[in-house]
């Protein structure tokens, strides 16, 4: 007892004075010793495939009296009809304001609210989802608003109403920000006004939704075969698992949800330009179809995306910003999404008295990819960015829980973060080099200038030839066209 | 129905009461305070999830703390406190302090020639000003820019950023815990050395990040108006932006200068959370951030806003769509009804029970958005309570000023219900717990609240606090704040088309 005590005296002795030599002040950071980030494997959420297709990934989390749940579901405004744009957004919003057969969507407010919980529902270009979120005591009523709501909901013609006028209204704001017309414009010029990713709401096509179509979807799509639900919190997840089996285990199955093919028409390369006169700052946009992260390029690609245009320490923020002062954001790089061909994009805002500078100096910095190649010290603080950063993708349960269910989604291995770490490991300079000049093409490019044309240092006009870009908005059924009004 | 629900769930609510409590317990355990001997505060809480930990440095010093004249410069400083230090971004740190100083020298002479209020010499201004934009291109042959960001980039840093508000600095980041004396050499190095390199290009970012968030964006437009309007005397009338023309005359003498003076370690909270250990990261932080040197604390004091006495109004005309918005003035976060306010945030403005959201958007069907916050622009200081509605298309400011105002009479004269106040007491349990889980979110909230009450417990308070609010309470703050004479009005109105402009590139 008595040595035992010694020792231990003594060890935390030897401690002291070890960690005191490690922590005397250093000169400098190159002194710092950094001991290997010890192996941490985050706890993988359990995955369950119900005979009826559906998905269940079972992620436990202890830290906080707190269970929440999501379930995707596949299909979403890509495959809506291009007559009825904005169908997805409104079904997102009626889905839950519309209440389900037993109570009114206000009824679910109250019920809801009184315990601080919240279920929601959202639609996105790929797809629908509900989730809930709620203190782990009231799991029993939550989850059964919950499975209400996913299997029964009434789409009350009232919330319909309300939704539609809320959408009218985003649609005449949808003008009043510079950086919102940029990121609009810049992705119809990038994929074709008419792609499904590109098209926007309008006054028509937000009238033309009906309950019926909302009722619609909701049949063809929610059906368990299309879900992958994912749960993560306080509970036993052999508790959890016999809950779900019971309620959603019986449920039939439906057809799948097919997918249209998503045709990309880029614009002809060149200068657009939409009219603000009420800015002192042009937003400026660089746009071509970019790839798919399934491309064996993708790892290559990120490296690139980092040392060109991904931080602080990249070439687009060293030179615009820092060197030359010429912008407060700037970025970009060559555009990657699961499933369908990503947006390569340029970003940056300057003053309208830089504006063609500010193009000029966007095309020097890709013109210099190949007079002055990215160095191998660029790439390697490139990858180390990625790699020491790595962590961060899986610091926490629910993160993990997102990142497998995104996977599962989109059909790429369950180990794809690990397969991207290997992968960006072994990329070179020639790796990146090549990808640079393969997907970042200077001469394809459509520039977008969003600005005061009446401040710039130069016409547009000196660089190319210019393409006014309309954006005034389509009135109303029933009212007539205003003048064509750029920039209002 | 709904009562029935409510009196059913009061048991849950009292159970949560104590579950707060324990959560004050068990981070009791785990949490380390010091207030270390130059008067810094260090806040350890271990929490090993995952092998990363996150900081927050809290300066209790802000746009307010401004100079007159030299509006903008506390944000200004926060941006060159990136740029790197003595041994951080520099090729030759002794000649480069000498270019330097005489890029101080050239500015000021330029400075002094512009701003001749007469008889200024064109011809010399010019000379001047070359002479001060050579200084800068030979001391920038001394510097490795972006250093002090790339050192981080490389070891894997996430989420670094910055901020400056009215009332106070934030710097924060986080890195995998092996980079724990990383950190504390790279965030103590850049208070205790840091040095003003192309302060006169970041000046220009910092420009254009006043021409993005507010010249070019009808709100921030609107915002910067109000705010100005609802202030006469207390500093919280000037942008934390800065105004151009201070913004084009501060130097960088002017941001050491208000370094030297509000970057005291009595001024600052660092706050540690992730996968540390307090017996091992103290000492680490003792080290490196005990040698910053301790100072007098400077005059505070700021003029204090008189009551306002009649309503004031600011009205932009704009080639976008409406907005109302519409303040009162309050005391500050340490009144004894700083929760009452709270309590009436959450009432008007929470979820889609809200009062603002049924009556606006449900019921009249005349706003896409309505709420009412507290908060504005900061809480150090008496500030505001403010109120906006978005008008749907056809509807005009002035129908939301008559519906909000119809929903602060209500307050005023009728009790809430007791569902109501149930929704706010269980919300702001819940939202307490919700907000603990993540070591960013928790760095935050540890520092600011440190910072505040000089307690972090008061975190936990908050709660207990709102629980104490009662009917009764909202009644009175609303009799007592929300009055004609209390208020400040902002709108944008849209202007009438200009006839028909040639908005195209010729």
């Amino acid at each position: 007892m008595k040595r035992s005590k010694l020792i231990s005296s003594l060890l935390i002795l030897l401690g002291t004075l070890s960690m005191h030599s490690a922590i005397a002040q250093v000169a400098d950071w190159h002194q710092l010793k950094i001991a290997p980030l010890p192996p941490f494997h985050p706890k993988e959420p359990k995955r369950i495939e119900l005979p009826n297709g559906m998905v269940i990934f079972l992620q436990e989390d202890h830290e906080l009296p707190l269970i929440d749940g999501s379930a995707r579901i596949r299909g979403g405004s890509r495959s809506e009809a291009a007559a009825k744009a904005g169908m997805i957004d409104i079904y997102g919003e009626v889905w839950r304001t519309g209440g389900t057969k037993s109570q009114t969507g206000d009824q679910l407010d109250d019920f809801l609210e009184v315990r601080a919980a919240k279920v929601e529902t959202e639609g996105s270009a790929d797809s629908t989802s509900i989730n809930w979120s709620c203190l782990k005591q009231d799991l029993d009523d939550v989850f059964k608003a919950f499975t209400d709501l996913l299997r029964e909901p009434e789409f009350r013609a009232d919330k319909l109403d309300l939704a539609q006028r809320e959408m009218f209204d985003a649609i005449s704001r949808r003008n009043d920000d510079v950086g919102q017309i940029a990121a609009r414009e810049s992705t119809r010029l990038a994929y074709g006004p008419q792609n499904p990713y590109a098209r926007v709401a309008e006054y028509t096509t937000v009238a033309a939704v009906t309950r019926q179509d909302l009722i619609d979807w909701h049949k063809a799509h929610v059906h368990p075969n299309n879900i992958i639900l994912g749960v993560v919190g306080d509970f036993d997840s052999g508790q959890m698992e016999s809950r779900l089996r019971q309620v959603f285990g019986s449920w039939p199955k439906g057809p799948a949800v097919k997918e249209a093919e998503i045709k990309v028409e880029p614009a002809r390369p060149g200068y657009y330009f939409v009219a603000k006169s009420d800015v002192n700052q042009s937003s400026i946009r660089m746009v071509e179809p970019g790839t798919t992260r399934k491309n064996p390029d993708y790892f290559a690609i990120q490296v690139f995306n980092e040392a060109f245009g991904g931080g602080f320490s990249a070439r687009l923020m060293q030179q615009l910003r820092t060197a030359k002062g010429l912008a407060y954001g700037v970025g970009g790089g060559i555009g990657t999404s699961f499933d369908h061909l990503g947006i390569t994009r340029l970003s940056m805002a300057t003053k309208s008295e830089s504006t063609v500078e500010a193009i000029q100096g966007l095309y020097g910095e890709i013109d210099r990819l190949a007079k002055e190649p990215l160095t191998d010290e660029e790439i390697q603080r490139a990858k180390d960015t990625i790699l020491n950063s790595f962590v961060f993708n899986f610091d926490s349960p629910d993160k993990v829980l997102r990142e497998r269910m995104a996977y599962e989604f989109y059909g790429y291995p369950p180990d794809f973060l690990e397969r991207f770490r290997a992968g960006v490991e072994k990329i070179t300079p020639a790796d990146v080099s090549r990808v640079a000049s393969k997907y970042l093409h200077k001469d394809q490019l459509a520039v977008l200038v969003v600005g005061n044309a009446s401040e710039f240092d130069k016409p547009l006009s000196a660089l190319g030839q210019v393409s006014n870009v309309d954006i005034t908005i389509p009135p109303p059924p029933g009212e007539p066209q205003p003048p064509a009004q750029p920039g209002r | 129905m709904k009562k029935h629900v409510v009196a059913f769930f009061a048991s849950i609510v009292i159970l949560n009461v104590f579950m707060c409590a324990q959560d004050l317990a068990s981070f009791e355990k785990r949490i380390t305070v010091k207030k270390l001997e130059n008067g810094l505060t260090a806040i350890i809480c271990e929490r090993p999830e995952a092998p990363v930990f996150s900081f927050f440095t809290h300066v209790d010093a802000g746009s307010v703390q401004d100079p007159m004249g030299k509006t903008g410069l506390a944000h200004m400083f926060e941006h060159m406190a990136f740029k790197g230090t003595d041994k951080i971004g520099t090729k030759d740190y002794a000649q480069e302090k000498l270019g330097l100083e005489k890029v101080e020298q050239a500015y000021a002479a330029y400075l002094r020639e512009r701003d001749k209020p007469i008889a200024r010499d064109e011809q010399k201004l010019k000379q001047l000003e070359k002479a001060w934009q050579d200084a800068i291109a030979d001391a920038q042959k001394y510097v490795k820019p972006n250093e002090f960001s790339q050192i981080l980039d490389s070891n894997g840093v996430e989420g670094m950023n910055a901020s400056t508000n009215e009332d106070e600095t934030s710097y924060y980041y986080s890195l995998p815990s092996n980079r724990l004396e990383l950190w504390a050499y790279m965030e103590s190095e850049r208070f205790l050395h840091p040095v003003m390199r192309e302060f006169y290009k970041e000046r220009n970012v910092v420009i254009e990040e006043r021409r993005m968030r507010t010249d070019s964006n009808p709100i921030g437009r609107l915002l910067e108006q109000f705010v100005t309007a609802a202030y006469s005397a207390h500093p919280y009338h000037r942008p934390t932006i800065g105004w151009i023309s201070d913004l084009n005359s501060f130097s960088a003498t002017d941001a050491q200068s208000f370094f030297h003076q509000y970057y005291i370690p009595s001024n600052m909270v660092v706050t540690v959370v992730g996968d540390v250990k307090a017996s091992e990261a103290m000492p680490i932080i003792e080290k490196y951030f005990g040698s910053i040197p301790s100072q007098e604390r400077p005059d505070e004091r700021t003029t204090t806003e008189p009551p306002q006495n009649s309503e004031r109004r600011v009205l932009l005309q704009e080639m976008s769509q409406p907005i109302y918005l519409e303040g009162y003035h309050r005391p500050d976060y340490r009144s004894k009804d700083d929760a009452v306010y709270d309590a009436i945030s959450d009432l008007l403005s929470s979820g889609r029970t809200s009062r603002l959201y049924r009556a606006l958007v449900r019921d009249k069907k005349i706003a896409s958005d309505s709420a009412g916050f507290t908060g504005m622009p900061g809480n150090k200081y008496p500030h505001l309570f403010a109120f906006y509605a978005i008008p749907l298309p056809g509807h005009k400011p002035e129908e939301m000023a008559e519906a909000i105002h119809v929903e602060i009479e209500r307050m005023k004269n009728e009790d809430i219900s007791d569902d109501e106040l149930k929704m706010i007491k269980t919300r702001s349990k819940a939202n307490l717990i919700r907000s603990l889980d993540s070591n960013p979110g928790l760095a935050l909230q540890l520092a600011i609240y440190q910072s505040r009450y000089d307690d972090w417990r008061e975190l936990f308070y908050t709660v207990d606090r709102i629980d104490k609010v009662t009917k009764a309470d909202i009644r009175r703050i609303a009799g007592q704040t929300f009055t004609a004479t209390n208020r400040t009005v902002g709108i944008i109105e849209t202007a009438k088309p200009a006839a028909s402009q040639p908005g195209g590139e010729q």
